[in-house]
């Protein structure tokens, strides 16, 4: 199993096969409350870290969802937009947002650990 | 969260929203629930079907007290309140001298005094206004003390008869004393959802009480202030602060039906030059329902625009859980608010299509 990380964003990011898969978190999806509609980047998109890429709109609020690595957009979660309520279902497997080939891989590294994450949710 | 809590009102309900899970947010300087554990949509779709139970004691509750008190209430709004029978209630507008509206608020002949509720964050303002007009002889006692809450639904009046069999034989805008639960209480059959339904003013120290016999009627559920907008958007009503302010007037906001046959002959309200310049001229904007044609929300101080020209702005916008479906309402230039008009909502920078409708976008459902 590939190790999940995490951003101060609320987005998860697990790498497999040289392609990280990214969403947003149990936290995230539960402070949104119910979502009604998201945008997703087009694949092929080249993006940096940080970059605004994606939208995830709840009954309430629009919210921002970034790129938490640089790299090439290679895949958008279509049943995501065809359901957007798979980001509060199922965060962390079918409701994730998008694919990106990273330029550096090694950038993942960098990000938060589970139990890093688990303690920046309850500094909030 | 930037706003502390510990400087944030608290209504006397406080204690039972954090026993039901609610997340509190600051709204208008009190700490309100935005929504329980069930969740903005489920809320929403529980007061449309069943019983949805909201509090809303932030809201003023004030009375005006004394010979002439519905004329003394006149030098301030265009409603006709002089014509308002004892045990019947009205919406109507404050206005400022220039013509745009101070706050929308509620008005109840009670026989011997009329009775007020005003919005949370207006409440202020809008008794400092009344209290510079008010003659010798007419007081006006604002009640700090009162709780206010709404049950909302096409359930609520039958599940409410069962404890206070009073409320069934009241109409829409009918208010009453009525007993429930062995609790004094003020009903008046209306509310801000769309729905048929009551809004309830009762005794701080017996809000909690009351609130608990409410919820245990079958097919009653809290609900919060995130319901609350959902739905009265659906239902087309206006939000101060976000659809209609100092700055825009009735007849600008599509509320002309608020002022009064009488005081359209008199112009005796303050404003009155600009309504009745705008009622014979027509306003340079109109404020109109807004239906988006794809699945995006397009939320307040979105641009609207017509071939690339500016024409408006959104107001108030959102998803309507029942519409299944985004929403909206706000300012177009007159020439562009005719009901189905092509409209492009700059939602982040990208055109998204939509056009101009009928409110409410969810039927009315009002026990007329």
């Amino acid at each position: 199993m590939a190790e999940i990380k995490f951003t101060k964003d609320h987005e998860w990011v697990k790498l497999e096969g040289g392609v990280a898969t990214i969403g947003i978190t149990e936290h995230a999806q539960n402070a949104l409350g119910d979502v009604v509609f998201v945008e997703l980047p087009e694949a092929g998109r080249e993006v940096a870290a940080e970059e605004a890429i994606a939208v995830v709109e709840s009954v309430k609020a629009a919210s921002d969802v970034y790129a938490p690595i640089a790299g090439k957009v290679v895949e958008a979660n279509q049943a995501l937009v065809d359901d957007p309520s798979l980001a509060n279902s199922a965060p962390t497997a079918e409701g994730w947002f998008f694919k990106i080939e990273p330029a550096d891989p090694a950038a993942i590294n960098a990000l938060m650990s589970e139990s890093d994450y688990a303690s920046f949710v309850d500094s909030l | 969260m930037a706003d502390s809590t510990e400087t944030l009102l608290e209504t006397p309900l406080a204690s039972l929203h954090r026993e039901l899970g609610a997340r509190m947010v600051p709204f208008a300087g009190y700490a309100m629930p935005v929504q329980y554990p069930a969740g903005i949509m489920a809320e929403h779709l529980a007061t449309r079907s069943g019983a949805g139970l909201f509090d809303v004691s932030h809201m003023g509750q004030a009375e005006l007290v004394g010979e002439g008190a519905a004329e003394a209430l006149e030098r301030l709004t265009p409603a006709d309140v002089k014509i308002l029978k004892p045990g019947r209630q009205k919406y109507g507008l404050l206005t400022t001298e220039s013509g745009g509206v101070l706050d929308d608020f509620m008005v109840a002949n009670l026989g011997d005094r009329l009775f007020l509720v005003l919005n949370a964050s207006r409440k202020d303002v809008d008794c400092a206004a009344i209290e510079a007009v008010l003659p010798a002889g007419v007081r006006l006692n604002r009640l700090p003390d009162r709780a206010l809450v709404a049950f909302q639904g096409p359930g609520a009046v039958a599940a409410l008869a069962t404890i206070a069999p009073d409320v069934s034989a009241m109409r829409f805008m009918d208010v009453l004393a009525v007993e429930i639960a062995g609790i004094t209480t003020l009903v008046s059959r209306s509310g801000y959802t769309g729905e048929d339904g009551v809004e309830i003013s009762v005794s701080a120290e017996e809000a909690e009480e009351l609130a608990r016999a409410l919820l245990a009627l079958p097919g009653a559920v809290p609900a919060g202030l995130g319901a609350r907008d959902s739905l009265r958007l659906e239902a087309g009503l206006c939000l101060y602060g976000n659809d209609i302010d100092e700055t825009t007037s009735p007849v600008e906001a599509n509320l002309v039906w608020t002022i009064g046959k009488r005081r359209r002959t008199e112009w005796n309200f303050p404003g009155a030059e600009r309504v009745r310049e705008e009622l014979d001229n027509g306003p340079k904007r109109l404020r109109v329902g807004i239906l988006p044609e794809g699945r995006q929300p397009a939320r307040g101080h979105t641009p609207i625009q017509v071939g690339g020209e500016v024409v408006g702005e959104v107001t108030s916008g959102g998803f309507g859980p029942s519409l299944n479906g985004p929403c909206a309402m706000g300012y177009v230039a007159r020439e562009h608010a005719a009901d189905g008009t092509a409209l492009d909502l700059m939602v982040r920078g990208k055109a998204s299509p939509a056009r101009v409708a009928p409110t409410p976008f969810f039927p009315h459902r009002y026990a007329r």
